[in-house]
């Protein structure tokens, strides 16, 4: 096995999300500090105790065409939509399809399908359910559909890991460029999970925010009046691919996917591990697989839901993961604007602390009015320029992490 | 029901559903080879087609419908007898 790991670039961007239809309108909005919250105005949010959430800005139905849109979850047009902007943003480029595959992934999977093939069920029977129902409620129907869409033929893969799955799916494409299986992957997650069921099966745990009379300032990570985190809906994608096919091509290159780093807690199927010693794992392993020391890290865009338990723990892993080096770095919580896109939190946010490093600029948090005493590292609560520290290029990290006790963090260097 | 009545009444079933124009659905096309219709989207139109013209298509039948005319021909024999 050669020593000389063959790196990964991204080259291709692409999102839709409750800020915006696509990265541009999404990235301008989360500079400019908007919130994409807001009021349920359906009826059947009545009867929850959660009102709020962070629709997606545009319909995906209305981008995919109506007659696709009736064979997809709205989870799988969503992905549809992101990897078509990323795919056209890397140049479309001409790929061998055995050397091209596909990451996709989602938290929940197409719910919104399968709730309402159940009330079809019952209400009709079982012929009037669509002949798509499966396709539609599968968590790899979205990966499914963009290998069609793309003719990707070197595996197309569905890592679910909860809330960490865009993060997961990521690190899975890295490692399929690494290890000579593909020379681009298109890779990122999607989640359309605003239903009633899954409102209600989060506010049982309470887990959620029921700041329902201030819906924009209901996301609001590190803060000490968050009460709970804010369900968005969307996906991210990247177009990544091995530095050596990037360059043959003369392809644009956003930064490098540097690495990335896992852990398990194997302590509670949905609370974090008091100690933080799994995220602090993940942040070190992804450092080390990355080989970036933590002083090159200028940027965090951090999981942090703005919910009461995690958020604080993922600051003091943060913060014993980088050492010394924490002084001077910059985090921020694109959740509070965004809300929680559960499986498309790590693809969008990645989309973020991409822009963030190749524009030299980090997102505020906004609704950020009064810093956890217990959040020992620096949050941004406007846009904050970022700059490299010392000879090494400027690193920055995502992290994501899921109910079951999964933890990733990736690694991005600038190019 | 006239054999033009259920050409109009398949031609809307499948624009909405398959995507193609009604203007497109003639009696000579062939659901897959022309209209690029699948099997999935294919029993979809015929329960439709049960809901609109009254007659139910058996699974066993329905693969043996391979083109436009074969469903005029099938609604129109048996038009009234399952509604």
């Amino acid at each position: 096995m050669s020593l000389d790991r063959e790196a990964v670039v991204v080259t291709g961007l692409g999102a839709t999300t409750p800020l915006g239809g696509d990265v541009a309108s999404t990235w301008a909005a989360m500079l400019a500090g908007q919130s994409g919250v807001r009021r349920i105005t359906e009826p059947w949010a009545e009867q929850l105790p959660v009102r709020i959430a962070a629709f997606a800005a545009v319909d995906p139905v209305e981008v995919v065409g109506r007659v696709q849109a009736r064979r997809m979850d709205r989870c799988e047009q969503f992905a549809l939509v992101a990897a078509r902007e990323a795919w056209a943003d890397a140049g479309a480029p001409e790929v061998d399809p055995e050397r091209l595959g596909v990451s996709v992934t989602t938290g929940i999977g197409g719910i919104g399908s399968t709730l309402a093939a159940y009330d079809m069920l019952n209400e009709k029977g079982w012929q009037r359910i669509s002949p798509y129902t499966v396709p539609m409620l599968m968590p790899n129907g979205a990966a499914g559909w963009i290998s069609m869409e793309l003719g990707a033929h070197a595996g197309a893969h569905c890592m679910v890991s909860a809330c960490a799955s865009g993060a997961e799916a990521i690190g899975y494409a890295i490692d399929m460029i690494r290890s000579g299986r593909a020379d681009v992957v298109l890779a990122g997650g999607t989640e359309a999970a605003i239903m009633p069921l899954n409102i209600g099966a989060f506010a049982v745990m309470r887990a959620m925010s029921t700041r329902n009379d201030e819906p924009e300032r209901a996301s609001r990570p590190f803060d000490k009046a968050r009460d709970g985190f804010v369900l968005g809906e969307g996906a991210g994608m990247l177009v990544l691919e091995s530095a050596s096919h990037a360059r043959e091509r003369g392809a644009t290159v956003y930064a490098i996917a540097a690495g990335a780093g896992y852990s398990s807690d194997a302590y509670h199927i949905a609370h974090p591990a008091p100690d933080g010693a799994g995220v602090a794992a993940a942040i070190g392993r992804a450092l080390a697989d990355a080989k970036v020391d933590p002083a090159q890290v200028t940027h965090v865009n951090a999981h942090a839901t703005s919910t009461p338990e995690g958020d604080p723990l993922e600051a003091q892993a943060l913060a014993r993961a980088l050492g010394p080096a924490v002084d001077g770095v910059i985090v921020t919580s694109t959740k509070s604007m965004t809300g929680h896109l559960l499986g498309g939190a790590g693809a969008i946010e990645s989309v973020a602390a991409i822009l963030s490093l190749r524009n030299q600029v980090a997102p505020p948090t906004i609704n950020l009015e009064d810093l956890d005493d217990d959040v020992p590292i620096e949050v941004a609560t406007e846009p904050r320029p970022l700059s490299k520290r010392g000879s090494e290029p400027m690193a920055v990290l995502n992290n994501a992490f899921g109910f079951g006790g999964h933890n990733v963090s990736l690694v991005f260097v600038a190019a | 029901m006239t054999d033009q009545e259920i050409l109009a009444g398949l031609g809307e079933i499948i624009e909405e559903i398959a995507g193609v124009p009604a203007d497109e659905v003639t009696p000579s096309k062939s659901f897959a080879d022309d209209l690029d219709i699948d099997s999935l989207s294919m029993v979809e139109i015929a329960v439709a087609a049960q809901d609109k013209f009254g007659v139910e298509i058996p699974d066993d039948q329905l693969k043996d419908l391979v083109t436009v005319q074969d469903v005029i021909n099938f609604v129109a024999k048996n038009a009234g007898s399952t509604a």
